[in-house]
């Protein structure tokens, strides 16, 4: 049994401290060990998007990297985004404009959104595609999906609401 | 698919990662940005028994000019913070137009230039760019630094100079020359999938508009980035004509490449690819470098 | 009076759950003391199982146990046939193989099952596995489908004289006769590659038994709960009662998930019953490529006879159909494929021969498009190939041979891959291509544009494709409706979901009824302890099939709410009107009833009841339709090659459907995009390679190229409604719809942009590469 690693982390604002394998994907530890399902996994080689996460602000590929490398860091889930009664403007904008299916991919890609968004809050429909090169969805064709983003960029430049937490 | 059990270290000096590798050895790996080693990993590809975590020395990270006008960037930079720096766009332009091209968003977020150049990967942006680019490679080891051009560090496929107890710490890439310009240029079957084959190309134009030197450096033709001497020879002193660039290209693509078949091109298309790419970069290129001064 | 709650753009109940993670997909079930299982898969295609040394695995810490096929005993059995060879047609061939649940004497794929590990997670499971030693004899693996047939071959199935898996032969008129009054004769060789669904979501089971109640639950990535109930029970000898099936949010099904009793839906209940410890497995993405099934490898020799006109007078087919290793499901796609190649076509004669051969290959079942984008791939290429012959506009020879409107129900003559005549119950078919035509401005393009841009020296091609595709078969399925205390509607139904918006459509079609809110509507569906008849999800026949139901069940209790609420407001039935949760006096308002109260007083505590009465304001029922109501539509594209690399650029791409009664216009929008997404994957990025070893060398999503979204493009979705006459709400099915023409559009779009080079595609998918070499007329197949 190798050697366990004390790691200290934030996810959504909580602090967590809990003694891991170090090989323990992020993905894995942010779903089992902490309970939060709603990252999901689907492909485990970095080219699928659902398991994207916020690490410091940043979207990156859960499932590339190692609970552990998070220690000292903090983490954003869908979970942290909103709440079933108090959608972010991005989780409504995805929901006005149809742009979830099975919702298997759509996590990943509200991540991938929510920062893409705070640093370009006026794509254009290429940038938009180009920023979610890197999220996969079998169900959508990705139309309503870039719709969503458009009317999200539309609404939150209306609202002037800071976009994550 | 989950990765075997490994020991994990997170130096904070280079030093220390240093004496993690020459205590493990080839049982070590390095974990730089993860996003080419951890999907081996996962996939079980590779199953080092160490990895050596290098994301916590921040002395890594840096993108600073130097007194030349070139610029030093440092191996852990991110291939996002290259994306978006103001003096990546003044200085090296075609590194600029380079990094958008390498994978997805969130890969840029995580991604290096040193663990990009150190894995060797033929069909890397960054490979071919930091030839083409006349990079010098700083690395550094227990028994002290060297410096290695480009073009002298990648020795086949996946493989570079690095001794198993060294690392790439630094680049260093020279001032353009005047009336310089550069293009890279790329198929791939999807946006950001690895190239089919792809060029980066630099030309640089004397005071009569004559080409003075055409580097053309392809990614996804070999084994490693190739270097299109033959190409460069023939186009020395020439005017750049669409002539002159399509018996360039022609010879680039038939003599200076060794591009192998896989299920998603064979040879033969990747050196018909070559040939088309390379006459368009550097007609693109020098378009540019006529735009200097 | 409200508004019809049909053909609204309603906003999904089922979305905030999905938007913020908490929905429950399979791998989010956590039971305490849940165990993980990984399976030792076969390397090789064809090979020999001489031996298995588990015994290093058994013994690394964390192992719980590891199970082979040996260790299994009597329990040890293949899976039932799902769909049997069509009763109703004669001269069937068919050798029914089975899948297993581990590799017992021989591996017929690569990825083949062949021992499972059982450890406190997922990683030690992996790590014991590699500790398994095999010892395996590698033999010739069968993977060329016509050499497969060719006397001498290896055979996948040793105790078979070949690797002919099936034989059908269909015919309607009289071909031979046909083809001797023909003016123009083509024959054609069209040669179509496997392609995978690849839903992002993995399978995945989790099973628990529970020693005291002796009941059995199992959460499965699957279209048909159902039947996985039923077939549990009878394998493990249990009382269907004792088993409950659920399908929890799925990501994504698109057909494979209908496959049933793959081998780990056969172990991992097995596995739980026996240690009695809950047991999870999930599939990771490499495996998902090899032991979840594919479709669409065909090879087709075709012949066309035509009068100079343009006229079909016969067709001829002659084709191969790819099985893989075993054929659990029947002829349901080679049957599709010989039902799809007439196209929306009047085609007297026809004559179409199958031959499913047996591979070293995974197993094929249907994926979206179920081989009926193979059947039009074939009609479309002969037709435009013919078109060229005779000198006839591509749109005008299709106008010619489209049925007409006045035709309809069409006999075609021929059984459909569920078991019935094949009939076309409704259709208008030139309205809907002419509106494509006009979307796209097709012939302003032809006439203006696209000679404009080739005299800058820009290859544009245009094309346009209609097509038919069969939806809403049987055999039924069911509903119950109830009316709860609070007010708000309990449904449940048998199919699951995968994403396609049941509980948002199936609640309009009550709320339609009972005039509640849509977000009042809870929809249940998929678990076997709600609701136990019924089959599945598949065959774009959800909506049709359940969808009627429910709107059976919900019109029987809204005339049990209409009787109950006349008594209590002592009204006359058609003075009431439901709404806004109430029965209420259309012109008095404050004489009105609400919902949840009549549900009360349906179900007293105390007092008598009239004889006959049913507690309650509830209904069941069941729907199962003649035959399968037949969907169609057209698409057109316009897209640009650039002629020296082959890079293809889509600029514009139009869809017209008529899927009959919309009930959710932005659904089915949502529809046709994915299906649209997964057509241009099959028609330009997706291939599964085998090669002659039968190994996969795409086993990735690095390597296996769907699109993403800076390929697609922006669809231009219009509708046409023609009401089907086959059930009540008039709807036929649309899930498959926006893949089935997309490789015939392809083909035809790329063949015209290139026209000056004369080039004739006849396979699929395409990719640059290829391209290239038939441009510059190097063949290199």
């Amino acid at each position: 049994m190798r050697k366990l690693f004390d790691l200290d982390l934030k996810v959504n604002g909580t602090r967590h401290e809990q003694a891991v394998e170090p090989r323990t994907l992020l993905s894995d530890f942010l779903r089992h060990d902490l309970g939060l399902t709603g990252t999901h996994v689907g492909c485990e080689h970095g080219v699928c998007g659902a398991c994207t996460v916020l690490l410091d602000g940043e979207p990156v590929r859960s499932c590339l990297l190692f609970a552990v490398q998070a220690h000292g860091h903090s983490v954003i889930t869908v979970e942290g985004l909103g709440a079933i009664d108090q959608l972010h403007p991005v989780q409504e904008a995805f929901r006005q404009a149809h742009g979830v299916q099975c919702g298997f991919c759509t996590p990943g890609i509200l991540t991938t959104v929510v920062a893409f968004l705070a640093g370009n809050p006026d794509p254009s429909e290429e940038e938009i595609r180009e920023a979610l090169s890197g999220n996969l969805c079998r169900c959508t064709g990705y139309q309503h999906i870039v719709d969503a983003v458009q009317l999200a960029a539309q609404n939150m430049k209306t609202a002037h609401e800071q976009p994550a937490r | 698919m989950k990765p075997a059990p490994f020991d994990y270290y997170a130096p904070t000096t280079v030093e220390q990662a240093l004496a993690h590798l020459t205590e493990h050895g080839d049982e070590a790996k390095v974990l730089a940005g993860g996003q080419s080693l951890v999907p081996m990993m996962n996939f079980r590809l590779v199953q080092p028994s160490v990895l050596v975590d290098l994301n916590s020395i921040p002395d890594l990270a840096f993108i600073q000019p130097d007194e030349t006008g070139g610029l030093r960037i440092g191996a852990l930079t991110r291939h996002y913070q290259l994306e978006v720096d103001p003096l990546v766009a003044a200085r090296m332009p075609l590194l600029h137009e380079a990094v958008p091209k390498i994978g997805y968003p969130q890969i840029r977020r995580r991604g290096t230039l040193g663990g990009s150049l150190s894995h060797a990967d033929p069909s890397a942006e960054l490979v071919a760019v930091s030839v083409a680019l006349n990079g010098r490679f700083r690395l550094r080891s227990p028994r002290g630094e060297r410096w290695i051009p480009a073009q002298d560090f990648f020795i086949g496929l996946f493989t570079t100079v690095l001794e198993p107890d060294e690392l790439l710490v630094e680049v260093a890439l020279p001032p353009l020359p005047a009336r310089t310009g550069g293009s890279i240029l790329e198929v791939a079957r999807r946006r950001h999938d690895f190239a089919l084959v792809g060029v980066a190309a630099v030309v640089s134009l004397d005071g009569k508009g004559l080409c003075r030197q055409a580097r053309m450096v392809f990614l996804s033709a070999g084994d490693r980035p190739m270097e299109a001497h033959r190409a460069a020879e023939v186009l020395a002193g020439q005017a750049p004509t669409p002539e002159a660039f399509q018996a360039a290209a022609e010879i680039a693509a038939s003599d200076d490449i060794h591009p192998s078949s896989d299920i998603h091109a064979t040879a033969e298309f990747r050196r018909h690819l070559a040939k088309v790419l390379a006459r368009r970069a550097l007609d693109r290129a020098c378009r540019r470098a006529a735009e200097k001064e | 009076m409200t508004k019809t709650l049909i053909g609204q753009r309603v906003l999904r109940n089922e979305d905030p759950r999905l938007l913020t993670g908490q929905a429950q997909f399979v791998d989010d079930v956590e039971i305490p003391g849940l165990l993980h299982a990984a399976f030792l898969r076969s390397d090789h295609a064809h090979a020999r199982l001489l031996g298995m040394d588990v015994s290093a695995a058994r013994q690394r810490p964390g192992v719980v146990a590891v199970f082979t096929a040996e260790e299994m005993g009597d329990d040890w059995q293949p899976g039932p046939p799902l769909v049997s060879p069509p009763p109703t047609a004669k001269d069937v061939l068919f050798y029914s193989r089975r899948q297993v649940p581990l590799v017992k004497d021989k591996v017929r794929h690569a990825g083949e099952a062949m021992a499972v590990v059982i450890a406190e997670s997922r990683y030690i499971a992996e790590d014991a596995v590699e500790d398994i030693v095999v010892d395996l004899e590698p033999l010739e693996a069968v993977v060329d489908l016509e050499k497969a047939l060719q006397p001498g071959s290896h055979l996948v199935h040793d105790d078979l004289e070949s690797n002919l898996a099936a034989h059908l032969f269909q015919k309607k008129g009289d071909y031979e006769a046909a083809r001797r009054q023909a003016d123009l004769v083509l024959r054609r060789r069209i040669v179509i590659d496997r392609g995978a669904a690849a839903a992002m979501e993995n399978r995945g089971i989790v099973a628990q038994w529970d020693e005291k109640s002796q009941h059995l639950t199992v959460w499965d990535t699957t279209q048909a709960p159902i039947p996985i109930r039923n077939g549990l029970a009878a394998r493990l000898g249990l009382s269907e009662n004792q088993v409950r099936v659920i399908a929890p949010f799925i990501g994504g099904g698109f057909g494979p998930k209908m496959m049933m009793f793959y081998p780990e839906e056969m172990l991992i209940p097995w596995v739980a019953k026996k240690l009695k410890r809950p047991i999870k497995w999930i599939e990771d993405r490499r495996e998902n490529f090899y032991a979840t099934t594919q479709e669409r490898g065909q090879i087709h020799d075709v012949e066309i006879a035509l009068s100079r006109d343009g006229h079909i007078l016969g067709l001829k087919d002659v084709f191969l159909h790819d099985t893989g290793a075993y054929d659990p499901y029947g002829l349901t796609i080679p049957l599709n494929t010989q039902c799809h190649a007439m196209g929306p076509y009047d085609i007297k004669n026809y004559s179409t021969e199958v031959s499913v051969v047996f591979t070293n290959k995974t197993l094929v079942t249907p994926v979206r498009g179920a081989g009926r984008p193979q059947g039009i791939f074939v009609i479309e290429r002969l037709l435009d190939a013919a078109a060229k012959e005779l000198g006839i506009d591509p749109v005008e020879i299709r106008k010619r041979n489209l049925i007409p409107a006045d035709a309809f129900p069409y006999e075609h003559g021929i059984i459909d891959q569920a078991f019935s005549p094949l009939i076309l119950d409704s259709g208008n078919y030139w309205p809907v291509m002419q509106k494509a035509l006009d979307m796209i401005g097709y012939e302003k393009f032809v006439r203006e544009e696209q000679p404009r841009l080739r005299k800058e020296g820009r290859y544009v091609g245009i094309g346009i494709t209609p097509f038919i595709e069969s939806t809403g078969v049987g055999p039924y399925e069911g509903a119950r409706v109830t009316v709860e205390a609070s007010g708000k509607i309990h449904v449940a139904t048998g199919v699951g979901t995968q994403g396609q918006g049941h509980f948002t459509t199936f609640a309009q079609v009550v709320a339609e009824q009972l005039g509640v809110a849509v977000g009042d509507v809870r929809i249940v569906s998929g678990d076997t302890a709600e609701f136990h008849w019924g089959t599945g999800t598949f065959a774009s026949r959800g909506a049709v099939v359940a969808g009627n139901a429910i709107h059976a069940a919900a019109s029987i209790v809204r005339r049990k709410v209409l009787e109950l609420a006349s008594k209590q407001l002592q009204t006359p039935q058609e003075e009431l009107e439901l709404e806004g949760g109430m029965a209420r006096v259309a012109d008095i308002p404050d004489k009105s009833i609400s919902l949840g109260e009549l549900a009360s007083l349906a179900n007293p505590l105390r007092g008598a009841v009239e004889p006959g009465t049913e507690p309650g304001l509830e209904a069941t029922s069941y729907f199962g339709p003649r035959y399968g109501a037949t969907a169609f539509g057209a698409h057109a594209m316009i897209l640009e090659i650039d002629p020296e690399t082959m890079m293809i650029e889509i600029k514009r791409y139009v869809t017209v459907e008529d899927c009959g009664t919309v009930l959710n216009p932005l659904i089915l929008e949502g529809q046709i995009h994915g299906g649209v997404s997964l057509g241009i994957g099959n028609a330009y990025y997706e291939k599964l390679h085998f090669d002659e070893n039968g190994q996969l060398l795409n086993a990735s999503f690095a390597d296996y190229l769907i699109p993403s979204a800076t390929e697609m493009p922006r669809i231009e979705v219009g509708h046409m409604e023609t009401r089907s006459p086959l059930n009540e709400l008039g709807t036929k099915g649309v899930g498959e719809a926006g893949t089935i023409p997309v490789p015939a559009l392809f083909s035809q779009a790329v063949e015209n942009a290139l026209a000056d080079r004369e080039l004739e595609i006849l396979e699929s998918p395409l990719s640059p590469n290829r391209l290239y070499e038939l441009w510059s007329g190097k063949e290199a197949r």
